[in-house]
């Protein structure tokens, strides 16, 4: 078990490294001229002025340089100090949001980390509880509108769902709009007497026992929470209903129904929770993919979260913010993948044993 | 010298195998008894086959108004209102098709799913949006293919260091959420490309290939130890004709339905990338972006649900004929799931 541990922890700044060397990668499709625009703020004016830039950015350097300055930043020859450079946090000056990318991201996360903490009771109890339900009852007329809702959800795209559920609930019913908060609740919340604790909105009303706004926030979550449990159910379903089958046709599932196990104990007990061992992978990729930010739930409900800010960015070509999305994602998902291994070889001894 | 040894031509057939069978070989004849027999896949086939037959007779259908550019939705006006369905067109209306006046019994063309804001006409990007759909699902499948086959194989036949560096790579690249590192890449790409199609499906390419090296890869792994590639390699072929004439198309097969299964979610994720509007020129004939002029009205989509409902179903259908198919022959070939039948 230890060692498995301290194997797959060593892999970690493998492929931590190797995501910066994708992300850093793409960068090269641009010419050096293109990347100089990563790091300035104005336009430049004066003749040789992009010159000046590359020279000073070191963009005419060889490939493992440039790599280096932007992993661990460099010596600025104008001022001497120390600039840039990932590992420090710096993750450059994002155009769009007009403030370092690092705090862009630090803003918008509490509203992504909100939707996430909404998101993943109902799609992970629900998803699960389908699945099991379907495979128990195989080839049965559950099973059978199981599957064709599962196929249908699997194959809406998150957009054009959002978009009808936005047209009913929303354009015709007038029940739950898109955003965030309502205008009256916002200003609310950024006076001085609401107490940001969290910056989660729902959260943060109970504390401060405003109701009205904790309900206006819930409202808002409403319509994004349920695009994504759908379409994640779809997935969830068909995962554990067939993990589920291949379970129920196992030898000692057989032998606990020969001996007499109601057959209530034979699913809870004996086959469920050997059936829900890969269902754990995938579920918590889900709850890694959450926190990363949605970015097609998001800007459909203009939610302002880490997934509609990534968008914003890619729509107006800012390279650099959308990098540190990026890389903010993929640390996410490296970790989440290391949790999620971990677990599974505490939940399943043959792992560890190999 | 006794003991002979049965040769296994001695032994009866467990059951007849029937021409077609034998032809195709036990696993392929199982796949394309799915595809006839299994009622979702029969719909998802005449879906398809209808999806078909509109990207074919695109120009017939909605003749474009300029011939050398027909991916460009025609407007009438540009107004931001949509207008409601069979509404006149009033501005520089598209040449009639010839079954226009049988059909409809008028002399004028009409907006026959409306217009979107902006005043493009959703027929004509339906329909022509049937095209860009075929033709990128098709070239995204085909590029992700061949760059994943060729890793994989090469992978899985030289191994050792070989298929370890190989094999990091793929997981390096698939720790980056695909929609997302999808999202980066078209983003460096705009500014060399020019906004068209080409950001976006590069960026679909680029990180959509590693599933199929995996898969290829394991298949290749239990043939490259059969026999007759033993024979190959005592004759003296050499490495790249082993692995691409006896190799490969003896492995390649499950790959090939998994991929071809592929096209719609890869024509799902450039809609979506479309939608966000990222890489697609304004007014090309695309499902996703002509859903993305929706989001300038979601107030009253309740009046103008038309901008929403057709585009959208259109891409709904087109996903749902793939994977209708696709879970069929899933179901045919997954080993795990004949035992479960029986």
């Amino acid at each position: 078990m230890t060692t498995y541990i301290i194997r797959r922890l060593l892999l970690l700044p493998f492929l931590l490294f190797g995501v910066t060397v994708i992300i850093f990668g793409m960068l090269q499709f641009l010419s050096p001229v293109e990347r100089s625009a990563l790091y300035v703020r104005e336009i430049p004016h004066t003749e040789g002025a992009v010159e000046g830039i590359i020279k000073r950015y070191g963009l005419d350097k060889p490939i493992y340089v440039q790599y280096w300055y932007w992993l661990v930043g460099r010596i600025d020859p104008v001022t001497g100090g120390r600039v840039g450079g990932i590992l420090r946090g710096d993750l450059g000056y994002s155009r769009v949001g007009s403030q370092p990318v690092a705090k862009l991201i630090a803003q918008r996360f509490p509203a992504t980390a909100e939707l996430a903490l909404w998101a993943v009771v109902p799609i992970i109890g629900v998803g699960i509880w389908l699945g099991v339900q379907s495979a128990v009852r195989h080839n049965r007329f559950f099973d059978q509108v199981a599957r064709v809702f599962s196929i249908v959800g699997w194959s809406f795209p998150t957009f054009v769902f959002g978009l009808l559920v936005l047209m009913i609930f929303y354009a015709r019913l007038r029940w739950f709009p898109p955003g965030r908060l309502s205008d009256w609740a916002s200003a609310i919340v950024n006076s001085g007497q609401f107490h940001q604790y969290t910056h989660m909105y729902t959260i943060d009303a109970l504390l401060n026992l405003r109701f009205d706004i904790f309900w206006d926030a819930l409202k808002h979550l409403i319509l994004p929470v349920m695009t994504l449990s759908y379409l994640n159910w779809a997935l969830l379903l068909r995962v554990t209903r067939s993990s589920m089958l291949e379970v129920l046709g196992q030898d000692y599932v057989r032998t606990a129904r020969a001996k007499g196990l109601p057959e209530r104990l034979v699913i809870n007990r004996h086959a469920r929770p050997n059936a829900l061992i890969p269902v754990v992978t995938l579920a918590g990729l889900m709850v890694a993919g959450l926190l990363g930010g949605v970015v097609i739930t998001e800007t459909v409900f203009n939610y302002p979260g880490i997934g509609s800010a990534a968008a914003q960015a890619a729509i107006q070509l800012d390279v650099v913010t959308v990098l540190g999305f990026a890389l903010f994602n993929g640390t996410i998902l490296i970790l989440a993948n290391l949790i999620v291994d971990i677990l599974y070889a505490v939940i399943d001894p043959r792992v560890r044993l190999e | 010298m006794q003991n002979r040894s049965v040769h296994p031509s001695e032994f009866p057939p467990l059951r007849e195998l029937n021409r077609l069978e034998r032809l195709l070989g036990p696993d392929n004849y199982r796949a394309l008894r799915a595809l006839v027999t299994t009622p979702t896949a029969i719909l998802g086939l005449i879906l398809l086959a209808i999806f078909a037959i509109v990207a074919i007779a695109a120009p017939v259908i909605a003749p474009p108004t300029n011939p050398r550019d027909p991916y460009r939705i025609p407007r009438d006006g540009f107004s931001p209102d949509p207008r409601p369905m069979g509404s006149e067109w009033k501005r520089n209306p598209p040449p009639l098709p010839f079954w226009w006046k049988f059909v409809m019994k008028r002399e004028h063309w009409i907006h026959i799913l409306g217009t979107a804001s902006g005043q493009w006409d959703i027929f004509y990007g339906v329909i022509w949006g049937t095209r860009t759909a075929f033709r990128v699902g098709i070239a995204i499948t085909m590029a992700t293919l061949i760059i994943g086959v060729i890793v994989g194989s090469i992978a899985a036949y030289y191994g050792g260091i070989v298929d370890n560096i190989l094999m990091r790579l793929v997981d390096i690249f698939l720790t980056l959420p695909f929609l997302m590192a999808a999202l980066i890449l078209a983003t460096i790409l705009v500014p060399r490309f020019g906004k068209s199609i080409y950001p976006a499906i590069i960026a679909l390419i680029g990180f959509g290939w590693m599933g199929y090296a995996r898969l290829i890869r394991g298949d290749i792994l239990s043939i490259k130890e059969r026999e007759y590639i033993l024979a190959a390699r005592a004759v003296g072929a050499r490495d790249y004709r082993i692995l691409f004439r006896h190799i490969v198309p003896n492995a390649i097969f499950p790959t090939l339905v998994v991929a071809s299964m592929d096209i719609g979610s890869y024509v799902l994720s450039f809609a979506a990338l479309a939608f966000l509007g990222i890489g697609v020129e304004i007014g090309y004939a695309d499902w996703g972006q002509l859903l993305s002029f929706a989001r300038n009205w979601i107030s009253s989509l309740a009046e103008y649900w038309y901008i929403v409902v057709w585009p959208g179903l259109t891409l709904v259908l087109f996903v749902l004929a793939w994977n209708l198919v696709g879970d069929a022959l899933r179901d045919a070939l997954d080993p795990r799931m004949r035992t479960i039948k029986r």
